[in-house]
């Protein structure tokens, strides 16, 4: 349990998927204009990773790793699938991202108006096939690890988004040297916000 | 441009066959070539512990290197009893496999190492947990299986800076000298100390200041597989 | 960005226009610090130069090779698995690169881990196949990546220098600031090599860029 929790702090604050792997910058930097948008993106990452994380963790530990086919019968305990992994992950991606924009449009047509139009987008999120990919890395031992570790990410990079988009709604009245407006700013305050979290590095829990 | 659904199916079927086609031929032409990249490391890791200075030789003669300072290898169980005595087995058992075993079914690998001097060395490896994920490596003793020749650490991907030290020298060279047993012959293992050991500490080195909790895996990963060859130590100093 | 979709002649093979394709990516059309693609999967491997270098080829060959395989494809792709037919490309690709990797420079492959999977995500890929490979010929199309891919690098590449350089003292693992500087009170800046840094250099490096070419800056 104080393993779990751990895991879940780590994940927000000090391994951040932004600020310390640069995962899901591209929709990050384009999305995060205004709060009301990115807070929108930020559940639905979130929602996803904690989807398809297990997901993907189960198809690598019953279908790709090194001997994981040993439950079939004994003779495929030699195979080994995990160069298709890239491949696999991606494709459940998609599809569970195709899923639920489906399942939320039925039942949820107001969920569906607020996240609708950036569920397609995120098939295409690096954090989220981050998650998957460090998952299969790391070798996490059971499902709650996974999950917790997915809803962390997925948290710290709704409060990554949520957080920038705020300066940079604030940052439109300032008068920023004329090349650095835009782009080059925003990567600026990325990186000092990335630098206000190191500061949590030293937690010890 | 509109396709009849027969098209994209076929259309479908064709790509997946022809991308799972190109795909296992290249998974298994270069799977040789994989493995030997993840053999020769683990001799590097091993000599490393023996403070061989393998980073400077050249990958093609690592192969050599080893067997000329690893003489054998025997894989032993929980009683100290050997159970397997092809040193290429031995070579290839993982120890994360292993692990997941029964402790009394386990097989446990110690390399015996040559060294230039012309003493001979005790190669254990080890696995644990660290914060993020596995920690491994080797730590070998010197004659007496008592004092540490050298350590070698890795890890997949504890934070940088922080945990990720671990496979420094400045984290690994303390290890040398220090003793798992105390004066009366009493298992100790060895401390990783957070806030620093004291000099004098003979089973005692420094924690990485902001990398507690990889330190400590570290230190329980030492205890608890040289905690399984104990019985294996205890025959060996009495002969 | 104006795509040229009008049905071509037979031309030279490096004729002006295919040129620029090759040129404009380094400089007015730079992947990541004018199309604002492709930034997530590249920075974390950019402590040092070797590994930077050798994820700005993998790039690179993937953008080369999936725009010309697309392009070639690209009347007989039904477009409405257009998608799903880029990805599993792409992502077939990627698989090779990583394969190869894994086989002859394990080492670095080790320090990329799981950054060459995330070429797969990587937003040039996609952004070039969708904007420039359904619409080309396959010879333009593979310079447009093989341009893409390298403007791509080159800004990884520069970044890689910048924090190995200041970060460690040293250039590709040589130690290149003489041991006299050290001496005389000289420090490495160990901030360089954590991940913030690698966003305020590209901050920088977009602040040079659209100093000089001023028609890039936004209002």
């Amino acid at each position: 349990m104080e393993n779990l929790f751990n895991l879940f702090v780590r994940s927000i604050f000090i391994d951040n998927m932004i600020f310390a792997y640069f995962l899901g910058m591209c929709s990050y930097l384009a999305v995060s204009k205004t709060v009301k948008t990115s807070v929108g993106l930020g559940i639905a990452v979130t929602f996803v990773l904690l989807v398809t994380a297990p997901v993907n963790w189960l198809v690598d530990t019953y279908l790709l790793k090194p001997g994981a086919l040993a439950w079939l019968s004994p003779d495929l305990a030699d195979l080994d699938l995990s160069y298709l992994s890239f491949m696999i992950f991606i494709a459940v991606i998609a599809a569970i991202v195709q899923l639920v924009e489906m399942a939320v449009e039925k039942f949820s047509p107001s969920l569906y108006n607020a996240l609708g139009i950036f569920l397609p987008l995120i098939a295409v999120n690096c954090a989220i096939l981050g998650v998957a990919l460090f998952v299969q890395e790391r070798d996490y031992h059971s499902i709650a690890e996974v999950t917790v570790y997915a809803g962390g990410s997925g948290i710290g990079w709704f409060l990554a988004i949520a957080s920038l988009a705020a300066i940079r709604e604030k940052i439109t009245y300032s008068h920023i040297p004329k090349p650095l407006r835009g782009l080059g700013i925003t990567f600026i305050i990325t990186g000092l916000m990335a630098i206000a979290f190191m500061s949590f590095m030293g937690i010890k829990i | 441009m509109e396709h009849s659904n027969k098209y994209i199916f076929i259309y479908a079927i064709i790509m997946v066959v022809v991308v799972a086609v190109s795909l296992s031929v290249v998974a298994v032409q270069l799977k040789p070539a994989q493995e030997d990249n993840i053999r020769i490391e683990k001799m590097q890791n091993i000599l490393t512990s023996v403070n061989v200075p393998i980073a400077e030789v050249p990958k093609k003669e690592v192969i050599e290197v080893y067997h000329k300072y690893i003489t054998s290898a025997i894989g032993i169980n929980i009683n100290g009893d050997v159970v397997e005595t092809n040193a290429d087995k031995v070579f290839a058992v993982d120890l994360a496999n292993e692990l997941k075993k029964k402790p009394e079914q386990q097989i446990l690998p110690v390399f015996f190492a040559t060294l230039d001097n012309g003493d001979t060395a005790y190669v254990v490896p080890l696995r644990g947990k660290g914060l993020w994920g596995p920690v491994w490596g080797y730590i070998s003793f010197k004659t007496d299986f008592n004092t540490v020749l050298g350590t070698m650490f890795d890890h997949k991907g504890e934070t940088p800076g922080l945990g990720a030290e671990i496979n420094q020298a400045w984290f690994m060279d303390p290890f040398k000298g220090k003793t798992i047993y105390d004066k009366d012959g009493k298992f100790t293992s060895i401390q990783i100390v957070k806030g620093g050991a004291p000099d004098d500490d003979p089973h005692g080195v420094d924690a990485i200041s902001g990398g507690t909790i990889t330190s400590k895996g570290v230190e329980k990963m030492i205890f608890d597989n040289l905690s399984s060859y104990q019985a294996f130590i205890n025959k060996t100093k009495k002969q | 960005m104006s795509e040229n979709t009008q049905p071509q002649e037979r031309e030279p093979m490096f004729s002006a226009k295919v040129l620029k394709l090759l040129k404009n990516p380094f400089n007015l059309e730079n992947p990541i610090t004018v199309q604002v693609l492709g930034i997530c999967s590249a920075l974390a491997v950019t402590v040092q130069l070797k590994p930077a270098i050798v994820m700005a080829l993998s790039v690179t060959i993937v953008t080369a090779f999936s725009n010309l395989i697309i392009s070639a494809l690209r009347n007989t792709i039904p477009s409405r698995i257009r998608i799903i037919v880029q990805l599993v490309v792409v992502a077939t690709l990627v698989i090779i690169v990583d394969q190869v990797l894994k086989a002859y420079v394990y080492d670095v492959s080790k320090k990329l881990s799981v950054f060459v999977g995330l070429i797969i995500t990587n937003c040039i890929l996609m952004g070039r196949l969708e904007a420039f490979a359904m619409g080309n010929k396959p010879w333009p199309s593979f310079v447009d990546g093989i341009g893409n891919g390298l403007g791509y690098g080159l800004i990884l590449v520069i970044v890689a220098f910048f924090r190995e350089l200041l970060g460690s003292g040293k250039v590709l693992g040589m130690k290149i600031i003489p041991d006299f500087f050290y001496k005389i009170g000289y420090v490495d800046n160990g901030l360089m090599i954590l991940p913030p840094m690698a966003l305020i250099t590209i901050g920088i490096i977009i602040w040079i860029q659209r100093s000089r070419s001023t028609e890039l800056q936004e209002k």
